[in-house]
């Protein structure tokens, strides 16, 4: 069923009777040519692409819970392309294109608002620091403005410029940066990958490879054994859990990252801000409640909650940033379980296993990633080749010295 | 959460510093010929178990010692703190952990 | 009857539990309205006959207050005024005080007259997600005309836009018992324990404690319930061992026994208090009693969400405890008892009941004399626009009232049992959900969480938990009984929704999700509970879904045919109630964000012009500007160009110091760092560069060797703590049975640098005979322990990092100050200067050191020149991984120093390095700029950079392009060492 203001008020008229399921609800087949685990953002994404730019459409998504249950329905909903090392930024700044593009292609409102980003800088070192990543984004084709002092007051006049502890010197500004109403995201390229042919399968573990002659050649689930031509695993957050079912250790750790929203308000924030003297960054959600997040709580955890530290080190950082928040109240904190990888990078790749692929890593990043990732890891799966702005994020990076160290933070995840 | 420090008793979670798996107190040998792939491995893959993990805590906000907590990853229940410095001789000595 | 004592409003029929003799004044969109001591906002609007406080969220609904409490989602105001102004507060929980003002929210227009109720005839096309289905086209129009229009009519209130005036505090608690709750089973267990001597909090986010006691008209001990919660919690105030934190909410539960609990203090007072208006305290529990209490929720039918109807609980509250009775003429819906308490309690206070109707088809459990009594009926439909007027139930009559109390069951407050992801469980005798058992550690539930109504077993179920927790920790006392009440009755059907109304039935009243929209959303496929939930924004709203949670499940259950059990619930998490931003950060804001760490002659630079910088947690001196100095340059300028001629003296105590002791200090630092440090003699210092394990450069700095068993390390500013960490880590994990101990001195030591060309002659003025500081003395690279100014204990180091004859020299920081004053005294004869670290920086550039631009985690000794500074010769942290082959390609890029060709021109950091001509493309690019400075000594700009293969490519001529600053600059590649590059000054 398309979607278009006829329909609205189409249905409207009728009393909202005749709306269909917004995909289907299929028995999984006995093969497919493409399995992908998982059903979040990005294997939602690999699905649709895979079925409209490659016309692979016998695909399955295989998601343990509902689709959308992992981190692409507990983010922070910012997109943007403000990347610095060359690994990485055409990479982002594809999906922010995709970004651009998505509502009418996937036929769904997620809600793009590119109303800016701006990375606060609070330094001469991170002046220069933000130069170097501004221009970096410029080389590769993205927008970014380097604003002083003066061009942040005009952009964002409610911050604290008069008592901060470390005054705000200037910052980076991504005009094209902003929101996306997140769980829409997994809904419309459910909805695209549906309306192609692809099953989309709720409540249906993995949970075992099936080997054949060292080639892997589908998967044992809790709803039977399935096969495959290729299996593309796609469970950022579980992903040492579930590739461990495979034998391999991965270059991740699971940490938990705590996220935040206040009680609804009327418009207040203009955009995304990033604070440069804490981790904090807070934007305002179409409904109007703050959403805001900073560090992860820092230990190996999948529990899927944080503790209290975090929540104080963040609301300071709101309070020393933006002291006009500090009587909104904060409505409700939760938990995810990030990929926290070695360098900080993600990874879209062969496994040494023939048949198995792996996407993961994503850190606390992956919500903006997720037309990318899905593109990039669909042009894979169908060729065999990793595309052309997912050249560096190869599993074997550690091995060989190529790093994509954005933070210079080394192999510690929880610095990344 | 609250460490039960071997030497201090009780103390909150955030007077430390996480580093990570408590594997990485069992550096290889860099002399070995294939110190290069044993290094790499050492360095970056985990087992990021889902349940018990023993992992490295640095109490920076208070007596400086480096300790192996071994602690639930689905609970946080914490069930074993060590100073890492005896975890460490004792695997250099080949005893069972 | 007792008649009101005073005209504290026309809906007053009694004292309750109420100071009538203390009036107060308060302000409800700009007029005047008069309540007494003791009540809630709420409770003062019902009793003044105000049924519509605010709008709804969506459709702009006129809503009334419908609960006594923190659950409410309907009367949310904006409280206060100018920067204190506070959006969304409940008034249900704002304690009443002379000349509070309030008012109401999100409507444009007066609130009974608001044009974006337009929002509500068009409802039909606005149903669930119908936003995902449209403004998609054109393309344009969503960023430039539908989501503004839909941002500008979202949100409920609004913040000032000031800086929050007030100030909050955090603090501390650590107990035995941490009891959660004073309602009767929290107070029945405080008393039993309290008695018993154990260390006891017990918390109520009510300013009245006693949670229902104070709501209904029971009887405890031969006392009324409110007498029994009084008398029980004066007993618990004189107890010692007891802490009773009223206005205070346990919100959240954290690991290992912590709970996070907000206290108001200063909020109920009037006029502008100085004192902290909220405290945010972390508990540290051993045990912990969760005796929350238990929610009303509503039944779905056409049209309740009119003002005037609301939970039956909360109606017999606002009558028992604040004499107020919500109607002239009340009618009751119910599918359990507790309507007919509020049917019963009313009829005593004298109001009119004009109904009971029971969905049930039992008898009716009592008679309520006056009232129109139907079983086995429904109220299908209400009528009234601001406040009802009427119902019509499903046998066609249509009765008069000006309040509805509904009652649809209640709902244990499991909220903190699942805060670490436990699930509660379904329980069809009570139609409800009950803690789980996956509870957090040390917390057990008691009271009517638990989804024990009847009084006499909530008394009795705290009471006996709070023996088994004494009994756990082993405390002897006097086994006493539980208070003693009758068991209130408790009985009910489930009943969820009226068929077939006309009139939409609502479910979250602040999110305008009805049960129509439950409906859709299960027809399109959104019917696991978190898809419900994200589809409809059912129980999104400020309440967090506390009244409509269940009534939703219950008919997404009923629609998709499965039980509530599988179902299931979405996830609760923190905070039980909402909790200002600013109480979580507490003090920490403003200039007190961070600790500001000032070094020990600050005094010394404040008075001599220094303007300081932040630099980490330091203030450092960046330059001294002197009278007519205008711009930052001239004074960096003179001061470069003073101490290249004579000499400056410079603060560096920020510089990370550890001392290094022990029999293997050596050999600790031979593999630590990536050079040789066991080969270095006592007396003399030697640049360290070290690495972290996987190869890449950490951190660099100079070690000087004191004795044969004794080091002092410096690290960069920024590093210092982190290397200090990374040292311990290498010394207790990695190699243990080194023997080598570290102790961070960065603290103990103030460090001055004194360089130029005479700064061997001011020092001579300072240090004590008969130390030697010639050159032969005392050369490039010497170190020394030694006296200076007539007997105080110092330590010197020749080391330089501005390229010219320099000194480092470190004194007990208490001396620091005094040495500050003391160089310059010194130095007079010379024109000493003090410089600050923008002349550090561009002297440090002149000579091509790497600093933090160029130290940023993601270099190799390769890339800044140092390559063969890792020794092969022995294994060091970080040796064998930086061998990896793409960290050594063919083509590495290399520090190099870069000059402007036109030298009017002048550098930044951040320019990309092209070749000429080249399109301004990523595949183009070679490198990066790092730092740059305005070298006087060369009277250009200079910089420093990383460039593909820079140190074959001298001489070359490149593009410094800033396409973010609009410029493009042909630059030089030129060796980065640009003053003395033999180094012939240091030596001299």
């Amino acid at each position: 069923m398309r979607y278009s203001a006829f329909q609205v008020l189409k249905e409207g008229l009728t009393g909202n009777k005749g709306w269909k399921p917004a995909w289907r609800d299929p028995e999984p087949r006995q093969h497919y040519d493409v399995i992908i685990v998982g059903g979040g953002g990005h294997g939602l994404a690999t699905a649709h692409y895979l079925a409209k730019e490659h016309g692979i459409t016998n695909v399955a998504v295989l998601e343990k819970g509902w689709i959308g249950s992992g981190n692409i329905g507990r983010n922070t909903t910012i997109i943007r392309s403000n990347y610095m090392l060359p690994g990485n930024e055409p990479f982002y700044e594809l999906s922010m294109k995709l970004w651009e593009g998505l509502e009418q292609d996937f036929n769904y409102n997620a809600m793009v608002s590119q109303r800016g980003i701006v990375n606060l800088y609070h330094s001469d070192a991170q002046r220069d620091a933000y130069a170097r990543r501004g221009n970096s984004m410029r080389l590769a084709g993205a927008d970014s403005i380097l604003l002083d002092e003066a061009g942040i007051r005009n952009l964002c006049p409610d911050l604290d410029y008069e008592n901060a502890r470390f005054p705000i010197k200037g910052g980076l500004w991504q005009p094209r940066g902003g929101t996306v109403r997140h769980d829409a995201v997994a809904w419309g390229y459910a909805r695209g990958a549906d309306s192609r042919g692809v099953d989309i399968i709720q409540n249906c573990e993995v949970t075992g490879f099936t080997m054949d002659n060292g080639r892997c050649v589908g998967v044992d689930t809790s709803r039977g054994r399935i096969s495959a031509g290729k299996v593309a695993v796609c469970v950022a957050g579980s992903s040492g859990r579930v590739m461990s079912m495979a034998g391999m250790r991965l270059p991740i750790e699971s940490h938990v990252l705590q996220a935040f929203v206040s009680e609804g308000l009327k418009p207040t924030i203009p955009g995304v801000v990033t604070f440069g003297a804490g981790h904090f960054y807070i934007s305002q959600s179409d409904k109007g409640g703050l959403v805001f997040g900073g560090d992860i709580d820092g230990y190996n955890s999948y529990a899927q909650r944080g503790n209290l530290p975090v929540v104080e080190d963040v609301c300071e950082g709101g309070m020393a940033v933006m002291p006009m928040i500090g009587r909104a109240r904060l409505l409700r904190s939760w938990g995810g379980i990030m990929d926290m990888s070695m360098d900080g990078s993600p990874f879209i790749d062969k496994t040494a296993v023939p048949g198995l692929y792996f996407n993961g890593g994503w850190c606390y990043g992956g919500f903006k990633a997720t037309p990318a990732s899905g593109w990039c890891y669909a042009h894979l799966l169908a060729t065999d080749q990793h595309h052309d702005v997912a050249t560096k994020l190869l599993l074997d990076r550690f091995k060989t010295g190529a790093v994509v160290d954005e933070r210079g933070a080394g192999a510690q995840p929880n610095l990344h | 959460m609250l460490i039960d420090h071997p030497l201090l008793g009780l103390r909150d979670a955030a007077e430390f510093v996480y580093l990570g798996d408590a594997s990485l107190i069992n550096r290889p040998d860099p002399e070995s010929g294939s110190a290069a792939d044993q290094f790499y491995e050492y360095l970056h893959l985990r087992s990021n178990n889902a349940g018990e993990h023993r992992e490295l805590w640095y109490h920076e906000q208070g007596d400086r010692s480096w300790l192996v907590v071994t602690r639930n990853t689905l609970t946080h229940n914490i069930t074993r703190v060590e100073l890492a410095r005896d975890v460490a001789q004792r695997n250099a000595s080949g005893e069972p952990a | 009857m007792d008649k009101p004592t005073h005209s504290a409003g026309i809906n007053r029929v009694s004292e309750g539990l109420l100071d009538t003799s203390k009036p107060v004044t308060f302000i409800f969109n700009d007029r005047k309205y008069q309540g007494v001591q003791g009540d809630t906002l709420a409770s003062a609007l019902l009793a003044n006959g105000q049924r519509l406080v605010g709008r709804s969220f969506k459709y702009h609904r006129p809503r009334g207050i419908i609960t006594t409490g923190s659950e409410e989602p309907n009367a949310l105001v904006e409280l206060g005024v100018g920067a204190r102004k506070e959006p969304n507060t409940r008034a249900t929980v704002i304690e009443l005080f002379n000349g509070l003002e309030a008012k109401s929210q999100n409507h444009k227009g007066p609130l009974s007259f608001d044009v974006m109720a337009i929002n509500d005839r068009l409802s039909a096309f606005l149903s669930a997600g119908f936003y995902y289905k449209t403004f998609m086209w054109p393309k344009a129009f969503w960023e430039k005309l539908y989501e503004p229009i839909i941002r500008a009519a979202a949100g409920l209130g609004s913040l000032s836009g000031e800086e929050d005036p007030d100030t909050y505090d955090k603090g501390f608690l650590h107990c035995d018992l941490l009891i959660i709750g004073a309602g009767a089973a929290g107070l029945s267990a405080a008393l039993t324990a309290g008695r018993a001597g154990q260390q006891i909090i017990i918390a109520d986010e009510d300013f009245l404690p006693g949670g229902r006691l104070n709501l209904e008209n029971d009887t405890i001990d031969d006392l009324s319930s409110a007498a029994w919660a009084k008398a029980a919690h004066a007993e618990l105030q004189r107890l010692p061992n007891v802490r009773f934190m009223t206005r205070t909410t346990v919100y959240g539960a954290y690991d290992h026994g912590v709970y996070g609990a907000i206290e108001k203090r200063t909020d109920h007072l009037e006029g502008i208090s100085d004192l902290p208006r909220q405290v945010l305290w972390r508990i540290y529990s051993k045990r912990a009693l969760l005796a929350a209490g238990s929610t009303e929720r509503s039944i779905a039918f056409g049209d309740n969400d009119r003002p005037g109807i609301m939970l039956a609980g909360a109606v017999r509250g606002y009558v028992n405890r604040y004499g107020v009775a919500p109607g002239k003429q009340v009618a009751i819906f119910t599918n359990n008892d507790s309507g007919w308490r509020t049917a019963h309690d009313l009829h005593q206070a004298g109001v009119q009941v004009t109904a009971v109707v029971d969905t049930r088809s039992t008898d009716a459990p009592m008679d309520i004399p006056g009232a129109y009594i139907a079983m086995d009926s429904h109220v299908v439909a209400t009528k009234g626009r601001l406040g009802i007027q009427s119902i019509t139930l499903s046998d066609g009559q249509m009765i008069p009232c000006d309040c509805l109390a509904v009652s649809g069951g209640w709902n244990p407050n499991v909220h903190l049992t699942c805060h670490q992801r436990g699930r509660p469980t379904w329980q069809d005798d009570i139609a409800a959900f009950v803690p789980g058992t996956d509870l957090p550690v040390g917390m057990q539930v008691i009271g009517s969480a638990t989804g024990a109504f009847g009084l006499a077993e909530r008394l009795q179920s705290g009471h006996a938990a709070a023996e088994n927790v004494l009994n756990d920790a082993g405390v002897t006392f006097t086994a006493n009984h539980a208070p003693s009440a009758t068991s209130t009755r408790y009985s009910i059907e489930a009943f969820w929704q009226v068929p077939n109304c006309t009139g939409k039935s609502w479910i979250d009243l602040q999110n305008d999700v009805t049960s129509k929209d439950i409906k859709q959303s299960v027809q399109e496929g959104f019917k696991a509970v978190e898809h419900l939930k994200r589809y409809t924004t059912l129980g999104m709203a400020t309440d967090q879904g506390k009244t409509a949670n269940v009534l939703g499940l219950g008919i997404l259950a009923e629609i998709s045919g499965q039980s509530i059990q599988d179902t299931g619930t979405t996830i609760f998490r923190p905070p039980y109630t909402p909790v200002p931003i600013g109480a979580f950060a507490g003090r920490s804001r403003g200039k007190n964000f961070r600790p500001t760490r000032h070094t020990p002659s600050s005094q010394w630079a404040t008075t001599h012009g220094a303007d300081f910088v932040e630099v980490g947690m330091w203030l450092r001196a960046q330059w001294y500007a002197l009278p007519g100095e205008n711009h930052w340059r001239e004074s960096v300028d003179r001061e470069v160009t003073a101490t290249r001629e004579s000499v400056g003296i410079c603060d560096v105590t920020t510089l990370g110091k550890i001392d290094i002791q022990g029999a293997d200090a050596a050999q600790f630092l031979d593999r630590v760092y990536a050079n040789t440090f066991s080969t270095l003699a006592i007396g003399k210092v030697r640049y360290g560069l070290m690495l972290r394990e996987d190869g890449f450069v950490m951190d660099d700095g100079t070690t000087a060797r004191l004795g044969d068993k004794h080091f002092v390390m410096t690290t960069t500013t920024a590093n210092a703590v982190s290397v200090f960490r990374h040292m311990e880590f290498c010394r207790q994990c990695l190699w243990p049975d080194l023997d080598v101990h570290l102790i961070s001195a960065t603290e103990q030591w103030a460090q001055y640098a004194v360089a130029g060309p005479n700064a061997r002659k001011l020092l001579s003025h300072i240090v004590d005979a008969p130390f030697d500081i010639s050159n032969e003395g005392f050369p490039f690279m010497a170190c020394a322990e030694l006296n200076i100014c007539g007997g105080t204990p110092a330590r010197l180091f020749r080391i330089s990092f501005s390229g010219e004859l320099a000194f480092e020299i470190a004194v007990p920081a208490r001396y620091g100050n005094s040495l500050m004053q003391a160089l310059i005294d010194a130095g007079k004869p010379y024109k000493a200067v003090p410089y600050g670290t923008e002349a550090l920086g561009v002297m440090r550039i002149e000579k091509g050191h790497a600093a933090g631009n160029e130290l940023n985690g993601q270099t190799t000794a390769a890339n800044l020149g140092l390559g063969r500074m890792v020794s092969t010769k022995k294994d060091c942290m970080g040796a064998v991984l930086s061998r990896r082959p793409l960290m050594n390609p063919d083509d590495p890029i290399e520090l190099v120093g870069l000059i402007p060709i036109d030298s009017s021109f002048s550098l930044k950091a951040g320019a990309h390095f092209l070749a000429p001509d080249a399109a301004q493309i990523l595949e183009n690019d070679q490198g990066w700029m790092t730092s740059v400075a305005y070298s006087p000594s060369l009277q250009s700009s200079i910089g420093l950079g990383f460039i593909t293969n820079g140190q074959q490519r001298l001489g070359e001529t490149i593009i410094a392009a800033d396409p973010l600053r609009g410029e493009s600059i042909p630059v030089r590649i030129v060796s980065p060492h640009f003053v003395d590059p033999d180094g012939a000054r240091l030596r001299v």
